[in-house]
């Protein structure tokens, strides 16, 4: 990374010129070449489609329906089971893309360079969420195809009113597309939460917390309007209704509102991540 | 922080000699003063300890609302609650069911023979479950059952010995509530009736059947101690709610109603009975029938029926103990419901326990670190126990304030505690300091072994917080919920576990309601497992590797 550094920023008034122009195009370019030169972020980006590509097959494998039981399945949702896993993946790649940067010292090196910050972490963040998209929409798709190969075999079939869980089903597609929406949403909120707590083990330890805890928690309190807000405001509880195909009149929350909210505390951690990282020191 | 641990290894020279005079024990102290001069570290333990007991307060005090019994006022609290009774073995046990009783005297027995056993049940096909004369649709809960007891008194919860046919788990000798023996399997007709005898002896109760009265064979002998003299004989009959689980994905069905059974006995002959004694039907609890005294959902059948020698009796209720999950008879909760803080004090635990190696390679310490003490595999061992041992304190610390405030709470909002014994409770409480620490060595191995914070720590949470996540809100199916549940890391939460599975009693196996499919040690062993091979991965690894 270290090679990186010294030929992207080439002279001062090469990044003055960046500073004053389209900087956001430089910076964008940056903050790529940054990423492509190490190996972290792209293996990181592997493992997350394969992660979730093989749990989401494992779990479809497992589950069958025996020809006599009705089977209450959401098929779509089943066959998006690794998302569950995929997003802590994708949360290690956001949480290092800025954390990184900070254990190194190369903050310092590259807010010499680019010194208007909100360009910075706006590249950096439109960056993240491109390639998280890419990987999202192929794990999604590469989920949804696997349970589409695997279910009817297992006895989900169009026979028995199973929705094959492919894309001609509109909740079917609406699911795959919010589930990639889902994970880049994830990925902005952990980048987020790095660019306030800036070390790494504390920032994924917070975002671990915030994916895996609100779900635990809902699942112990039997106290209906906590319950109701918790469904509601948490933001991968409410935010996983995108992945909801049957049974949505019970939800209390509609899928697209589900992910606005996972969309508004994404917002709402760049957001103070980005105050953060204007206000403070580097 | 770097310069403190400099100063710390000091020279190699200094500290070879250290380490040779002191051994691991110098060695142990060299990472206690790493560990506890970074304020990060130890506000992280702070904070582990504080969050822990906040969201296990936080799910005790929100753990249900109000109640409204038969469209009276509604209620909260403990006045929602019913009389709860508990068994000789301390343990919160339903009792209700009919009995047609006599007094026995110190020594006897009854013996019946049993012709039938048929039940009725509310309609839980339907979108909402159906109570009332009419509704009621043939069919047995597995566990419905009908025999003959001997029992210390009518008072609920007191010492008993039953024989007695089943629903679909043949011929069982149940004593105290939480004993079972399986005695002739199959179910019981007039083709195939059972002959059931229990004889006493003092305190010692002993079960027979026979398919035919003649060939008796024994089931299993019970000692019922401190039974008083005249106790009470007798048949019965109850039958537990009629339920129907169906797990599915993202979300749980259960459905139950009441249900009845009745029983047909006759051949019955009582020997050692009191000098006069009839026979008379009692409803224990409200275990008359569905619509009985104290069930006044629907205009009930008879209770007691005799024609000549035969005897019918019908009843329902359970004589159990009360197993935590919705298929329970009582809004229950168990000790270890107010621990699942451990949850965020896991993840707290975690993330300083892989930043205490992973910190090392971050500033370049490790190389000092491995000039001061050579024997690579026991600087890993002296963080692992360093990093274990402050994550036990943490989480005994937290899990003994978490029980003691959140448990009173769950209490005062009505539900019903499973009480449990003293040791089972220590074990809950130092079991999960223990998974805690575990958990801190099996992180510092995954430190040392990726040598990156964030993938350590990711890799140590998702292993042990997302088979759990998994399972128990259903998002895989229950075979395969219950195999994660012995292979991850995830198995180790069941040292939590207070409530031991009776397999006598029908209910929705889950881990959020305590449930783990491996017995509390045979969990933890499995983590610690997985730690151990952590551990001894990373002391090859870094051995082999450059530092």
């Amino acid at each position: 990374m270290s090679t990186v550094v010294r030929t992207s920023p080439p002279s001062a008034q090469v990044s003055a010129a960046a500073a004053r122009g389209s900087s956001l195009r430089h910076a964008l370019h940056a903050e790529w070449t940054k990423l492509r030169t190490v190996s972290g972020p792209a293996w990181l980006l592997l493992g997350a489609v394969a992660l979730t590509i093989a749990i989401s097959a494992a779990a479809a494998g497992a589950t069958h329906c025996p020809r006599s039981m009705t089977c209450p399945v959401d098929t779509a949702k089943l066959s998006l089971t690794g998302v569950q896993f995929g997003q802590a993946v994708v949360a290690i790649l956001a949480v290092l893309a800025i954390s990184n940067e900070y254990s190194t010292g190369l903050i310092r090196i590259t807010l010499a360079a680019m010194p208007g910050r909100l360009t910075v972490l706006a590249s950096k963040a439109i960056l993240l969420a491109a390639l998280v998209l890419v990987a999202g929409a192929v794990a999604a798709f590469g989920s949804m195809l696997a349970g589409h190969l695997i279910l009817p075999g297992n006895g989900f079939t169009a026979a028995r009113g199973f929705h094959q869980a492919w894309l001609s089903y509109g909740p079917a597609l609406r699911a795959t597309c919010g589930s990639v929406l889902y994970l880049t949403l994830i990925s902005l909120l952990s980048l987020g939460v790095a660019v306030i707590v800036r070390d790494s083990a504390v920032a994924i330890g917070t975002v671990l917390g915030v994916l895996y805890l609100f779900p635990i928690i809902l699942a112990f309190i039997g106290n209906a309007h906590w319950q109701h807000r918790l469904d509601r405001w948490t933001p991968t509880v409410a935010g996983l209704t995108i992945q909801d195909t049957i049974g949505l009149r019970n939800l209390v929350i509609t899928p697209w509102a589900g992910l606005g909210v996972l969309a508004l505390w994404a917002a709402g951690a760049l957001l103070a991540g980005g105050l953060t990282f204007l206000l403070r020191d580097a | 922080m770097s310069a403190q641990m400099m100063s710390r290894a000091g020279t190699g020279t200094a500290s070879r000699s250290a380490s040779r005079q002191t051994g691991f024990g110098g060695l142990l102290r060299a990472e206690w003063t790493k560990f506890r001069s970074v304020r990060g570290w130890v506000i992280g333990m702070i904070l582990a300890a504080a969050l822990t007991v906040f969201m296990g307060v936080f799910a005790a005090a929100n753990a249900t609302i109000g109640c409204q019994m038969n469209g009276g006022p509604a209620k909260t609290g403990k006045a929602c609650l019913p009389y709860v009774p508990h068994g000789p073995g301390g343990e919160v046990v339903s009792d209700s069911f009919y009995f047609v009783r006599q007094p026995l005297t110190a020594h006897g027995s009854i013996t019946v023979r049993v012709t039938s056993l048929t039940g009725e049940h509310a309609d839980v096909s339907g979108q909402r479950v159906q109570v009332g004369a009419g509704s009621m649709v043939p069919g047995l809960a597995s566990w419905a059952k009908a025999g003959i007891i001997i029992k210390q008194s009518t008072k609920q919860g007191s010492a008993y010995a039953a024989m007695m046919v089943t629903g679909s788990n043949g011929v069982r000798l149940q004593v105290n509530y939480t004993k079972d023996t399986a005695g002739l399997p199959g179910k019981v007709t007039a083709a195939h009736p059972r002959w059931l005898r229990l004889t006493r002896s003092g305190d010692t109760i002993t079960g027979y059947d026979s398919a035919d009265g003649v060939a008796w064979t024994k089931v299993g002998t019970a000692r019922l101690a401190g039974l008083q003299q005249t106790v009470q004989a007798g048949m019965f009959a109850a039958s537990p709610d009629y339920t129907v689980a169906q797990k599915s994905f993202g979300g749980s069905n259960y459905e139950g109603g009441p249900a009845q059974a009745t029983g047909v006995f006759d051949h019955v002959s009582l020997s050692g009975g009191v000098p006069g004694g009839t026979w008379t039907g009692t409803a224990i609890g409200r275990g008359g029938p569905v619509g009985g005294p104290g069930r006044p959902e629907t205009a009930g059948t008879a209770p007691l029926r005799q024609a000549g020698g035969t005897f019918t009796v019908t009843g329902s209720g359970d004589i159990a103990p009360v197993t935590p999950g919705p298929g329970s008879s009582l809004p229950t909760v168990t000790v270890e419901q107010s621990l699942v803080g451990v949850f965020v004090g896991l993840i707290a635990i975690v993330v300083v326990a892989a930043m205490f190696f992973t910190a090392e390679y971050r500033r370049g310490l490790i190389r000092t670190t491995l000039a001061a003490t050579p024997r690579r595999g026991a600087v890993l061992a002296a963080k692992a126990v360093v990093a274990g041992a402050v994550a036990f304190v943490t989480g005994l610390v937290a899990s003994v304030i978490s029980i003691a405030v959140g448990v009173p709470k769950e209490e005062n909002h009505g539900q019903v505690l499973l009480t449990v014994p003293a040791v089972t409770e220590a074990r809950v409480i130092v079991g999960t300091a223990a998974l805690l620490a575990v958990a801190a060595g099996f992180a510092v191995a995954l430190g040392a072994l990726l040598r990156r914070s964030a993938a350590a720590i990711t890799v140590a949470v998702v292993a042990v917080v997302l088979p759990f996540l998994l399972v128990g809100l259903n998002i895989v199916p229950s075979g395969v919920g219950a195999w994660l549940l012995r292979v991850t890391p995830a198995a180790g939460l069941a040292i939590q576990q207070s409530i031991p599975r009776y397999h006598q009693v029908t209910n929705f196996l889950s881990p959020v309601q305590g449930y783990y499919p491996l017995s509390p040690y045979a969990g933890f062993a499995v983590l610690c497992l997985w730690a151990a091979a952590a551990l001894g991965l990373a002391f090859v690894l870094l051995k082999r590797r450059d530092a």
